[in-house]
């Protein structure tokens, strides 16, 4: 203000410009009303009418409430393949991109390791390609022609030809190394920025007092990496349940056989988007909604366990 | 001395184990694109007859899949098309986000004001719920709003997404607020202290949420293929999805088409590598 008098001795003002709501006071909620906007009418809204949907067959022109039907239908054979898929893929993409990309980091933040910056590059580039160009690529490297490059490799060993998007186990191998090529290298990023942050003298005290580099790695580094492993599981469960893509390019946008790769928003667009029943779809997502809930409150409390050991 | 040098020489032969095991890890992982960009020089009947191979037949090899992309053959008439459409939409979507949720989560890490709690809670909500279980009643509401088959359609519904705002206000919480108070002493408005002081402070930041965000919108696929229903609008990953149908594959334009859609990426990553790496990372900062 005093500043300001000096600069300017013809605009003298008592206080700051009060125009644009320019206040302390009404500032902040300017800022946050984009997000408030949207939240009720891009979130909110949506939510609370799939909610109603969830109750109602919806034709065009007509809506009826048909009261639990839509969750009674859930009952059937697709359901339960596209909760069975959806679960088992998020499992297995679990037990490979937790463990296998700790180990990575741990080995490429070890000091004896050259060129670590090339390789972390290097691992993280599958993460720039889109799901549709990987799918496209997969959906080859899995072709179930004699010549296509997994059977040729399969051949190597004496193994005969697969055809691996028929069936449903190796439907899954297909969908979970696609997963894991694209993700690997965005998780060893992950833990090796959370490596980064612990204390060398942690883990020298730990080598003076004699503990073996397994022990080291078991009661220290795993231990500080909870924080992260915590992150990095929350978003492969999130990312598990939610995928779509994936299986979408690996059979082409057709059903798959038996519905093998057929997974809970795979059921909820050919529901909506190609049979238009918009109720039961609705009722399908309202249920990913509680078993997503569910696991994530599953995983709460079993940190929260560990918490408590500590 | 030597104790030092026998030392040195173990080292060195566990990380050349290390080395060749990371070589071979590289190999695997960068194989698939090798694969694809070795396809899309190869006729298509090959891909056919044969599947996905790696044999180098020099002599079969040609540049005729991109000339069908460029001449704009058959089904990929649209292909530049689609690919100026993912680039507006691209653009827009992350200028859009970048103001939107820069200034959202500046708010929410700036001021203390009543709501603020609730409001943060509302952004982690939002985070946490997959919008997947939201898709056929914003379908609904995109229609309502006359979004449908239009570029705002499939902007709008996610341009203030919640993981940017949760970034920026982690960002502006370590920000030091003295300069709020200069800057009201200069007779600042509280908007010009945000966009002539804070946005330059918080330029590293803005680094980082401009490749998520131009990556999750070059890339996105479920959404925009729900919104846009004609060709013409057709987003790159769409019109690629499309060369992909039940009845056979188009798979001149499909591998060419596919090597084009990575290519500018791939470039763009060889100059802004760390940005890339911490714009696809900003999930993991501590909360």
């Amino acid at each position: 203000m005093q500043l300001e008098r000096e600069l300017n001795p013809g605009k003298i003002r008592k206080e700051p410009r009060k125009k644009w709501g320019n206040s302390q006071k009404i500032a902040p909620y300017v800022f946050v009303f984009p997000f408030l906007l949207s939240f009720v009418l891009f979130f909110a809204y949506p939510l609370v009418s799939a909610g109603v949907m969830s109750f109602q067959e919806v034709l065009p022109g007509e809506v009826s409430f048909v009261g639990l039907d839509n969750y009674k239908a859930l009952w059937n054979e697709d359901f339960g393949a596209a909760l069975y898929n959806s679960s088992r893929y998020t499992l297995w993409t679990l037990l490979l991109l937790i463990p296998v990309p700790m180990l990575l980091a741990v080995l490429l933040n070890s000091k004896r390791m050259v060129f670590s910056h090339f390789f972390r590059s290097t691992l993280f580039i599958p993460a720039l390609t889109s799901v549709v160009v990987a799918g496209v690529i997969f959906r080859l490297i899995f072709g179930e022609l004699d010549g296509a490059l997994l059977n040729t490799i399969l051949h190597w060993f004496g193994l005969p030809s697969q055809k691996w998007l028929y069936s449903s186990s190796l439907g899954m191998v297909a969908l979970v190394v696609l997963a894991g090529w694209r993700w690997m290298g965005i998780n060893v990023l992950y833990f090796l920025s959370a490596l980064q942050s612990i204390p060398g003298e942690l883990v020298e005290a730990a080598q003076i007092d004699g503990a073996g580099k397994l022990r080291r790695l078991w009661s220290i580094t795993v231990p500080l990496l909870k924080p992260i492993t915590i992150y990095v599981v929350t978003i492969t469960i999130y990312g598990g349940y939610a995928m779509f893509t994936e299986s979408y390019m690996l059979w082409a946008g057709k059903p798959s056989p038996q519905n093998i790769g057929l997974t809970m928003v795979g059921y909820i667009y050919q529901q909506g988007f190609q049979y238009f029943n918009l109720g039961f779809g609705s009722a399908i997502g309202l249920t990913l909604l509680a078993i997503t809930l569910i696991v994530s409150m599953v995983q709460l409390a079993l940190t929260g366990m560990f918490r408590k050991e500590e | 001395m030597q104790l030092w040098a026998g030392k040195k020489r173990r080292i060195t032969a566990s990380s050349l184990a290390m080395l060749l095991f990371f070589v071979l890890l590289a190999i695997l992982m960068l194989f698939p694109l090798y694969a694809l960009f070795l396809a899309s020089l190869k006729p298509a009947t090959e891909l056919f007859r044969y599947g996905l191979n790696v044999r180098l037949d020099v002599p079969l090899m040609s540049l005729d899949n991109y000339k069908t992309i460029f001449m704009g053959e058959g089904a990929a008439a649209n292909y530049f098309g689609w690919y100026k459409n993912s680039l507006i939409i691209t653009l827009l979507f992350t200028l859009l986000s970048l103001l939107l949720s820069s200034m959202v989560g500046y708010g929410l890490g700036m001021y203390r004001f009543k709501g603020r709690a609730l409001i943060f809670t509302l952004v982690l909500v939002v985070m946490m719920i997959p919008v997947e279980i939201i898709l056929l009643p914003l379908y609904k509401l995109t229609i309502t709003l006359k979004l449908i088959n239009t570029v705002w359609g499939v902007i709008l519904p996610f341009v203030v997404a919640p993981l940017p705002i949760f970034f920026f206000r982690q960002f502006v919480l370590g920000l030091p607020k003295d300069f709020m108070d200069a800057g009201r002493m200069d007779g600042c408005s509280e908007y010009g202290i945000y966009f002539r002081i804070m946005v330059p402070l918080m330029a590293p930041a803005f680094g980082a949420i401009t490749i998520l965000q131009a990556m999750n919108s070059w890339n996105n696929f479920l959404w925009p293929l729900i919104v846009l229903r004609t060709t013409e609008q057709f987003t790159l990953p769409i019109g690629l999805a499309s060369f992909v149908t039940p009845l056979g594959n188009n798979y001149e334009a499909l591998i060419s088409g596919a090597v084009m859609a990575i290519l500018p990426i791939l470039v763009l990553f060889l100059f802004f590598q760390r940005y890339f790496i911490e714009g696809l990372t900003v999930g993991g900062v501590k909360g």
